[in-house]
């Protein structure tokens, strides 16, 4: 379980977060909504560190993240796992590389083994036979396939998604969403995905923080967010000509 | 400007510390000594080629005087490349290709997030990316220069060998005349140091970039044109302190 308690951050004049308090559960896709320019994005690079908050703690499983130095950091990120936007690949390694990374940087395994690890993930996100591409021959479905396999290459207890299948087509953007799910419930990981999907909110979203100008706004699951009278939230579900038609 | 300074201070102590995982570095410093090195190989031979030529020529025209020895050819040659030109206009060449690459692709990595990919893997990124580079050109460098010093030499022989402005003979005595070993020693260091100054600062603007592909672009040239000025700047002081 990750906690965020009475989180604030500032650019400047410009305050982003303003006091948020919120719990993502292990086993469960948590997800964090709201319009682009909300903060979805801030708020998760607070919650692993990659801004640092300027008021409030971030807990990992009671573990206080926001106090911890830079040695005791490094020891709850080798637990964690990031899907970024982009999908964050490195340009310059193989597919099979990508994902062999962390287990270089961080284990003794022999190259049999990382080999092992590696086609397991690879093939955990139905990518086979990818092994010796690079991420400039890679499609934008199967960039995030691979950013997810090297996200979870060292069996990460925690796992971010920002944005996971942004710039995907519907389909191929519900296969992300199945694979996150079931990644999630298959290894207990305490997942949370940034999206403004609402495909996605509707069909993976075990908890749903919905945030508004930089606050917690709403807080609920799939199941109840179709039928709220929040104004906000409202009118950012039936945002779409569909949506709106639908209801 | 003191700003910047600092941080780039700042960054440095990142940097030089120990790498994570020294095979990991390894490996790394052999493809940086191919990338920045090897790779450079062609462009210091034909330039310093032709300096070695260019300063040949001038030097032969500009003794109309009977009473100057030819020999002189080959001394101001060799004076002149193993103190300043290969040593400061090589650096000034590798200051352009190779600060402007260092800073575009740590500045690209930085806009995609390859960076915040490697700090939340718990890594310490300005190490793994700039540490490498850094070490690797303060090792080939210097072989780039002497090697850029036989070439020079090179160039004033072929202005012996196709013109009768001097001979052969005059030539090679004339860069035996009063040689001082500890011009090589002051070329090397100069070299190094100009090293450290190109990696490190093309490292840290690439490192600092904001935004998108626009201020990589505005990075790498900063790169380059900050490079170049420190080296100046610090030619003048390393001339000032080892040759006094
Ligand atoms: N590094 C930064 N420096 C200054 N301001 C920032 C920085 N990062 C984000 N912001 C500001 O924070 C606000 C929220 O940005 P954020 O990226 O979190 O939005 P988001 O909800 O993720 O939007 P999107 O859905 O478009 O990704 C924006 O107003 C942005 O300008
Ligand atoms: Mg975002």
């Amino acid at each position: 379980m990750i906690e965020a308690k009475n989180i604030s951050k500032s650019f400047g004049e410009n305050q982003v977060l303003k006091d948020i308090s919120v719990k993502f559960e292990k086993g469960k896709t948590n997800l964090i909504i709201g319009q682009s320019g909300s903060g979805k994005t801030v708020l998760m690079k607070c919650l692993i560190g990659l801004h640092e908050v300027d008021e409030g703690d971030i807990f990992f499983d009671e573990r206080d993240f926001s106090k911890m130095s830079f040695k005791e950091r490094k020891n709850v990120r080798k637990e964690l796992g990031m899907l970024f936007q982009g999908g964050a690949l490195f340009d310059s390694l193989t597919v099979e590389e990508n994902v062999m990374f962390p287990l270089t940087m961080y284990t003794n395994q022999l190259m049999e083994e990382k080999k092992e690890r590696v086609n397991f993930c690879l093939n955990w996100v139905n990518l086979e036979n990818a092994n010796r591409l690079f991420p400039s021959e890679l499609s934008g479905g199967m960039t995030k396939r691979v950013a997810i396999a090297r996200a979870i290459s060292m069996n990460p207890k925690y796992l971010f998604c920002d944005e996971p299948n942004s710039g995907l087509d519907p389909h191929t953007a519900g296969v992300i969403d199945d694979l996150i799910q079931r990644l999630t419930e298959e290894f207990q990981m305490t997942t949370v995905v940034n999206t403004h999907d609402m495909n996605s909110v509707i069909k993976i979203g075990d908890t749903i923080s919905f945030i508004y100008k930089g606050e917690l706004w709403w807080e609920g699951d799939k199941e109840h967010i179709l039928n709220t009278d929040n104004k906000e939230l409202n009118d950012f579900v039936f945002a779409t000509e569909l949506t709106k038609r639908l209801k | 400007m003191v700003s910047r300074f600092g941080a780039y201070i700042l960054l440095m102590l990142k940097v030089f510390r120990r790498p994570d995982k020294m095979k990991v570095f390894r490996k790394q410093f052999l493809v940086e000594i191919y990338n920045l090195g090897i790779e450079s190989l062609g462009i210091v031979a034909i330039i310093s080629v032709f300096m070695g030529a260019v300063v040949a020529i001038q030097t032969a025209y500009n003794i109309d005087s009977p009473l100057l020895s030819l020999t002189l050819v080959g001394f101001t040659v060799r004076q002149s490349v193993i103190l300043e030109f290969a040593p400061t206009i090589i650096s000034l060449i590798l200051a352009g290709k190779v600060g402007s690459r260092i800073a575009s692709e740590i500045g690209t990595m930085r806009v995609t997030e390859q960076i915040d990919a490697l700090e939340i893997m718990g890594i310490n990124s300005s190490n793994y990316l700039i540490f490498p580079k850094v070490i690797a050109a303060m090792v080939i460098n210097p072989v780039l220069i002497i090697i850029s010093m036989g070439f020079g030499l090179m160039g004033g022989y072929f202005v012996a060998i196709f013109t009768n402005l001097f001979t052969t003979q005059d030539y090679v005595e004339g860069i035996r005349i009063a040689f001082d070993s500890y011009t090589i020693t002051y070329a090397i260091i100069k070299t190094i140091v100009f090293a450290l100054l190109i990696t490190s600062i093309s490292g840290f603007e690439g490192y600092s970039v904001k935004g998108g592909a626009i201020e990589v672009g505005a990075a790498s040239t900063r790169a380059v044109v900050w490079s170049s000025i420190m080296i100046i700047l610090f030619n003048l002081i390393l001339t000032q302190l080892l040759l006094s």
